[in-house]
C-alpha cells in the first residue's frame, strides 16, 4: 500500500483535545468530528486541510484522553496518515483499530517541511520526501495489518477473517 | 530473575507463569468500562461483531458521567444508547444520574474493582484502579467492544519505573497530587510512555488510599500504562467490605527487573501547581509568583473524594471566596456527596460562597457546569491543563491539589493554604 500526500506540521504534545475538543464530544458523527478537527491546534486546519494530506508531528502525538473520536476526526478529514516522533499509547492503539495508518519516524519529521509532498511505502516502511528525494525509515506493517487497515480497522477485519 | 506486580498480574490473566517486558499477551480482563463519550462509539462497534450478548453481565459496566446530567439533547441521546444498551444486556452496573459517581471514584467504591484485577476501561483515567493493587489502563472504543464480547484485550507487557519515595512525612498541606504532580514535572508528559509506574517507598507506605488514587489516577499524564501500588494494610481496611469478589494480593520480588529507579526524598516536595498547557510545567508553590485567578473548580476523578473535600473545607472555613472569584466544588460520587453533607463540610462551602454540584466530569473536560471565557484563568485539582481543557482556547488552567485551589479561591490569586489571611 503506497500513500502520498502534502503534508502540515505540528509540534510536540499534540494532545486529543487539540485534536477534538470535549466540546464537541456529544456526538460522535465522523462527518461532523472531522468539522473541528485539530481546532484548537489551529483554528484553520479543517478548512484547510485537503484528501489524502498526511500530518506530521513532534514527539507524543495524540496524549491524554483514550476518545478514539481524536483519530475518527483526522480519518474522516480526509487525513491519509499520520508520521510523528513518538505517539501517546491509547492514540497508537486507537489509530490502528479504526483503520488510519501511522509511522513513527523521528528523522522524517526533522526533516519534512510543511507543504512538502510525500510518499509512504507501507510494505517497506519507508517515508520518501518528493521534494527533496531523501528517505526515511519506519517500521513496515505487516500483512495483517495492511489487511486490517483497508478494511477500514479493527472489527471490520476481525468479521470479514470470520467469514472467511 | 523475579517479576514486578504488573508482571505477575498480566501474567496471572494470560495463564502463564511467567511474562517478560515486550512480550505480547492475550489476557482475561475482570472488568470492562465505558461512558457516555466512549461506550456510543464501543456499542455501535459491538453491534458489528455479531454476538448476541456482553461476555459477563456482572463485569461489564457503564457510568454515564461526562455530560451528565445530560447538558444538550445530543449528549442525552448519547446517553441514552447507553441505558438502552444496559437493559437490553441486563447490566448489573449501570449507574443512573442519583446513583451514580464520576466513574474513577465509583468503581473503587462500589467494590466492583479490587487487588490483583485486570481492568480496560474506555477513558484513559482507567489506571485510577492501580491504587488497589490492580493493573488498570485506559483503551479506545474500538478495544472496549472487543472486550465486551470476548472478555479478552490484547497487550504489550509494559517495562515498569519504580519510584520511591524516601522520607519520615509529607510536608504541609502536601497530598498524593503534588508528589505525582512532582514526578511528572521530573520525567515530563511521556517520560512512562508505554510503561508501568510503580509507587513505593517508606512515605507511600502511610499514604491515604485517596491519595493513592490521585497518585495512580494520573500515571496517563506521564504517559503511563498504568500506576501501581503493592496492596498492604491501608488498602485492605479500603476494600473490607466493599469489594465483591475475591481478589488476590500481588507483590513485586526484591531483584525484579525496572527500566528505571527514581529516588525522591519527600522532603523536596512542597504543593506543586502546573502551569499551562501540560501538566509537565510544574512549579513549587513558593515559585509561582503572582497568577490571578477568575474561577476555583474541587473534584473530579483526580480529588474529588472525602479526603480532598475535608482538606478543602479546612481552608475555607469560616473565609470567603475572592469577590473576583467563582469556586465550585464537584463531590465524587453520590456517597461521598452524602458523607461530606453529614460531616458539615457542605455548609462550611455554602457560607463561603461556593458552589456545590451533583457528581460530573463536566467542568474538567470543558464539557459543561462551569466553562471558562476567553482570556479566563482556573485553578483546577483536575488533571489536565492542556489547550481549551476547560473551555476557551484562550484560557488557562493551572493543577493543584484541593488546599491549593481552596486557599487560591479565597484570595484571587495562587497562593499556598499558609498563606491565606
Amino acid at each position: 500500500m503506497k500513500i502520498r500526500g502534502k503534508t502540515w506540521k505540528f509540534g510536540a504534545d499534540i494532545d486529543t483535545d487539540a485534536i477534538i475538543p470535549a466540546r464537541y464530544l456529544n456526538t460522535s458523527d465522523p462527518a461532523e468530528l472531522a468539522r473541528h478537527c485539530m481546532e484548537d491546534a489551529d483554528p484553520q486546519f479543517p478548512d484547510k486541510v485537503g484528501e489524502g494530506d498526511i500530518i506530521v508531528a513532534d514527539k507524543n502525538f495524540g496524549c491524554g484522553s483514550s476518545r478514539e473520536h481524536a483519530p475518527i476526526a483526522i480519518k474522516a478529514a480526509g487525513v491519509s496518515a499520520v508520521v510523528a516522533k513518538s505517539f501517546a499509547r491509547i492514540f497508537y492503539r486507537n489509530a490502528f483499530n479504526i483503520g488510519l495508518p501511522i509511522f513513527e519516524s523521528p528523522d522524517a519529521v526533522d526533516a519534512i517541511n510543511e507543504g512538502d509532498e510525500v510518499l509512504i511505502d507501507t510494505e517497506k516502511g519507508t517515508i520518501t520526501n518528493l521534494k527533496t528525494g531523501e528517505q526515511y525509515t519506519s517500521t513496515a506493517f505487516p500483512p495483517f495489518m495492511l489487511e486490517l487497515i483497508e478494511a477500514g480497522g479493527l472489527i471490520n477485519y476481525v468479521n470479514r477473517r470470520v467469514q472467511d | 530473575m523475579g517479576m514486578t506486580i504488573t508482571e505477575k498480574i498480566l501474567a496471572a490473566h494470560s495463564g502463564k507463569k511467567k511474562v517478560s517486558p515486550g512480550e505480547l499477551i492475550n489476557c482475561r480482563v475482570d472488568v470492562v468500562l465505558g461512558n457516555d463519550i466512549t461506550a456510543p462509539v464501543a456499542i455501535k462497534e459491538f453491534e458489528k461483531i455479531g454476538v448476541e450478548s456482553v461476555f459477563d453481565k456482572d463485569r461489564v459496566v457503564l457510568v454515564p458521567d461526562h455530560f451528565i446530567p445530560n447538558k444538550d439533547i445530543k449528549s442525552a441521546e448519547q446517553a441514552k444508547i447507553l441505558r438502552e444498551f444496559a437493559r437490553k444486556h441486563e447490566l448489573t452496573n449501570y449507574f443512573e444520574v442519583g446513583r451514580m459517581g464520576i466513574e474513577h471514584c465509583l468503581l473503587p467504591e462500589q467494590g466492583i474493582v479490587g487487588p490483583g484485577d485486570v481492568v480496560v476501561g474506555a477513558d484513559s483515567h482507567t489506571c485510577t484502579y492501580g491504587a488497589l493493587g490492580a493493573f488498570s489502563t485506559g483503551v479506545g472504543s474500538t478495544d472496549m467492544a472487543a472486550a465486551m464480547a470476548t472478555g479478552e484485550v490484547w497487550f504489550k507487557v509494559p517495562e515498569s519505573i519504580k519510584f520511591i519515595f524516601q522520607g519520615e512525612k509529607l510536608n504541609p498541606w502536601v497530598s498524593g497530587k503534588d508528589l505525582i504532580l512532582y514526578i511528572i514535572g521530573k520525567i515530563g508528559v511521556d517520560g512512562a510512555l508505554y510503561k508501568a509506574m510503580e509507587f513505593t517507598g517508606p512515605v507511600i507506605s502511610s499514604l491515604s488510599m485517596d491519595s493513592r488514587f490521585t497518585m495512580a489516577n494520573m500515571a496517563i499524564e506521564a504517559g503511563g500504562k498504568n500506576g501501581i501500588f503493592a496492596p498492604d494494610e491501608i488498602t485492605l481496611a479500603y476494600v473490607k467490605g466493599r469489594t465483591k469478589r475475591p481478589y488476590t494480593l500481588y507483590e513485586s520480588d526484591a531483584d525484579a527487573e525496572y527500566a528505571a529507579v527514581y529516588e525522591i526524598d519527600a522532603r523536596d516536595i512542597e504543593p506543586q501547581v502546573a502551569f499551562p498547557h501540560l501538566p509537565e510545567n510544574t512549579r513549587p508553590i513558593s515559585e509561582v509568583g503572582n497568577v490571578e485567578i477568575d474561577k476555583v473548580v474541587i473534584g473530579s476523578c483526580t480529588n474529588g473524594r472525602l479526603e480532598d473535600l475535608r482538606t478543602a473545607a479546612a481552608v475555607l472555613k469560616g473565609r470567603k471566596v475572592h469577590d473576583r472569584v467563582r469556586a465550585i466544588v464537584f463531590p465524587g460520587t453520590q456517597e461521598i456527596y452524602k458523607q461530606a453533607m453529614k460531616e458539615g463540610l457542605f455548609e462550611i462551602f455554602i457560607d463561603a460562597n461556593v458552589a456545590v454540584s451533583t457528581p460530573t466530569c463536566g467542568p474538567c473536560l470543558g464539557g459543561h457546569m462551569g466553562i471558562l471565557a476567553k482570556g479566563e484563568r482556573a485553578v483546577a485539582t483536575t488533571n489536565r491543563n492542556f489547550v481549551g481543557r476547560m473551555g476557551h482556547p484562550e484560557s488557562e488552567v493551572y493543577l493543584s491539589n484541593p488546599a491549593v485551589a481552596a486557599a487560591s479561591a479565597i484570595m484571587g490569586r495562587i497562593v499556598a493554604p499558609w498563606e491565606v489571611k
